[in-house]
């Protein structure tokens, strides 16, 4: 009797596995900043996620389904972001996960997806550590060591650089990764790196670049997300240093919170939008006329990697999650922020664009300054 | 740049850090010596302060005048809430156990913290707050052995910084050894029941050194966003943190030690990591407060009290 009841209950777990997999509408997780520091990477992320999400279901949808999309905030704090994953996956049930936005929140649950068999695709965590945690685990981005060498060959070919200084953030792996990775190309092409550090939240920068300051350098590398880039930047001017400064795509929106001391500043990102490619003129107009903004780097991003999951999805004509990471492993095709096909470490190779912060019609703005192939 | 240029640039640059916490870390030492509290939500008073002046300077634009005008609304505006949070936490448990009063302050700190977040136009994002210019005065110019220019500078935000320090804790001073208002306070300070039986409203003295505290919170955080200028809700832990060990290094209670403990702090952490490690930075600040409490148990300024028994 006993064998019987443990038979029946084994049943009604394994059918309520299939039933919520199985039918209604297919769930799709997405862990963002939403709000703290980055929350403007999160809100635009997760409006293109929303944008790619209401678009295939106006279209009716994949594999006769709807789908529907659950937004956590992570704060870009790691702890919140493993206690997000899994709420996702035990209450939700969800087929995939759309996320985490930065290195050091995705870092913190690609084990969990390893473990849970549960696919992830980040849209924009650069750090090359993120992948290697196994076969679940995709991104949509470049990563870091192609990021650093653009940045690095920037510095040395178009401004000349033969000093740079770097300011990293410590405790973020992909500060770490960033100033890792540029430093190796810039001295290698016979420049010299001298390198300073803190710890995230800092506020008071004084300290690490007076001594900067002393090296003379001829740029600045200031690898780190936007809102602390803009406060950096502002203490480097203070000191009276004027020389260029560079950073990668984590500045994306720092044009918003600088203004005219910033530059001269140059970053490398994912995408223009100034960019006249079909597939990127139809984003930018669908996503102001559903929100009333430019979409940033990282809402293409978020947009991409969403639809990446739904490519996926359709493909393996099923909503289970082992399914569904067999069938990302091919995807391939345009996005809007270029063409992705996966490598053996689940990476796209893809390009980079650089920018310059420049002065527009109100307060500060962003130039194309060219392209750069892996 | 010769290490001495740099070792004066960088006490420069860590003294007007530390007048920040100095201003801070009044408060805190203040309220501990009049009702045996610490206050937790001190540094969220700090918060306060720089959004008023933030919605004050943005509503205005930034030159001078607003300037000034949006420090004195802060230091206007934030007592309230002081007033408030002694009033309505801290008053009804003045006669319980200290423990209770404590729990009261960390809980006082985590409402107002998340209170703030949840106010739409204040919300949970990080704001930049209007600053003026990146301008800067050269204190000290030479040339080194290579030609190179090196100079010891100081910007405007930092000389700001130093000039409104010095003159609050002025005013502090003046008000707490000048008036009678003052002595009231330090009357209570050394006995509270004595005081009450000398004719001294306890509760008002309490309420005015709350507004006080409070004034110089707020103050104290205009400058703050002035200097890191970018503002949230949770601005205040780490300077709030850092001042409470400042107040302790000096000797909680002492306001002379208060002022002392926030400079050194500052001169501290700037120091160590201009020349040692930016790691080690909050390791060494520890490290001091330790050895201090070590050989002085109440702070270098704080007086030794012996418990009657």
């Amino acid at each position: 009797m006993k064998k019987i009841l443990s038979l029946m209950a084994l049943a009604m777990v394994l059918s309520g596995c299939a039933d919520s997999y199985g039918s209604g509408p297919i769930r799709i997780g997405a862990i963002l900043p939403i709000s703290g520091r980055i929350a403007e990477y999160g809100k635009q992320t997760r409006d293109a996620a929303i944008l790619a999400v209401e678009e295939i279901n106006a279209a009716g949808g994949i594999l006769g389904r709807q789908v529907e999309l659950i937004v956590e905030d992570d704060e870009a704090d790691p702890v919140k972001t493993a206690n997000a994953f899994t709420k996702l996956v035990e209450r939700d049930k969800i087929s995939a996960l759309m996320g985490a936005l930065t290195s050091n929140c995705s870092l913190a649950i690609t084990n969990l997806a390893m473990s849970e068999k549960i696919p992830m695709v980040s849209p924009t965590s650069t750090n090359d550590k993120v992948t290697l945690a196994g076969e679940y685990v995709f991104r949509a981005c470049y990563i870091d060591s192609f990021q650093g060498q653009v940045v690095a060959n920037y510095a040395v070919d178009t401004l000349k650089a033969r000093r740079a200084a770097i300011l990293y953030d410590l405790a973020n792996d992909y500060s770490k990764g960033l100033f890792e990775n540029f430093k190796k190309v810039f001295e290698a092409r016979g420049g010299t790196v001298v390198a300073e550090s803190y710890n995230t939240g800092d506020k008071d920068f004084n300290a690490q670049i007076t001594s900067i300051r002393g090296f003379n350098p001829d740029v600045i590398f200031l690898p780190d997300y936007y809102s602390a880039v803009a406060l950096i930047a502002e203490q480097i001017r203070n000191q009276g240093i004027r020389v260029p400064l560079l950073g990668a795509d984590g500045w994306d929106e720092v044009a918003g919170k600088a203004d005219t001391w910033m530059m001269p500043a140059f970053y490398s990102n994912h995408y223009s939008p100034e960019s006249q490619d079909p597939d990127v003129v139809k984003f930018i107009a669908a996503y102001k006329a559903r929100f009333g903004v430019e979409p940033n780097a990282l809402a293409a991003l978020g947009y991409d990697a969403t639809r990446i999951i739904l490519q996926a999805i359709k493909a393996a004509g099923s909503a289970q999650p082992t399914e569904i990471q067999k069938a990302l492993v091919n995807v391939s095709g345009k996005f809007v922020t270029g063409n992705i096909s996966f490598d053996a470490n689940r990476n796209p190779i893809k390009s980079a664009v650089m920018v310059e912060i420049v002065q527009g019609t109100s307060g500060l703005t962003t130039r194309y300054a060219g392209t750069v192939n892996p | 740049m010769t290490f001495f240029a740099q070792l004066l640039q960088q006490i420069v640059n860590g003294l007007a850090l530390g007048s920040i916490y100095a201003l801070i870390s009044l408060g805190y030492t203040m309220v501990y010596g009049i009702v045996r509290l610490i206050n937790f939500a001190h540094g969220d008073l700090l918060t306060i302060g720089a959004f008023i002046a933030y919605f004050c300077l943005v509503a205005l634009g930034i030159t001078p005048l607003t300037l000034t005008i949006a420090i004195l609304l802060a230091m206007a505006v934030t007592p309230l809430f002081g007033y408030a949070l002694e009033r309505f936490a801290y008053r009804p448990l003045r006669d319980a156990p200290r423990i209770n009063s404590l729990i009261t302050a960390i809980g006082a700190s985590i409402l107002i913290e998340n209170g703030l977040r949840v106010v739409p136009f204040i919300g949970t994002e990080f704001r930049r707050f209007p600053t003026m210019t990146t301008a800067q005065w050269i204190l000290m110019q030479s040339t080194d052995e290579f030609g190179q220019l090196i100079k010891v500078t100081i910007s405007q935000t930092q000389l700001l910084v130093f000039f409104v320090a010095a003159l609050l804790m002025g005013v502090l001073v003046l008000i707490v050894d000048r008036t009678k208002t003052g002595k009231a306070m330090r009357a209570t300070s050394f006995d509270m029941k004595a005081a009450a039986l000398m004719g001294i409203n306890v509760n008002r003295i309490v309420s005015f050194t709350f507004l006080l505290g409070s004034s110089l919170a707020a103050a104290a955080g205009v400058l703050f966003a002035l200097s890191y200028p970018q503002i949230e809700p949770y601005m205040g832990i780490m300077p709030g943190l850092k001042a409470f060990v400042a107040a302790v290094l000096g000797g909680i209670g002492s306001i002379p030690g208060a002022m002392l403990g926030g400079l050194i702090l500052g001169l501290a952490e700037t120091l160590t990591k201009g020349f040692i490690s930016s790691q080690l930075s909050d390791a060494v600040v520890f490290l001091i407060l330790i050895v201090i409490l070590m050989f002085r148990p109440s702070g270098l300024l704080g007086k030794a009290v012996k418990e009657k028994v």
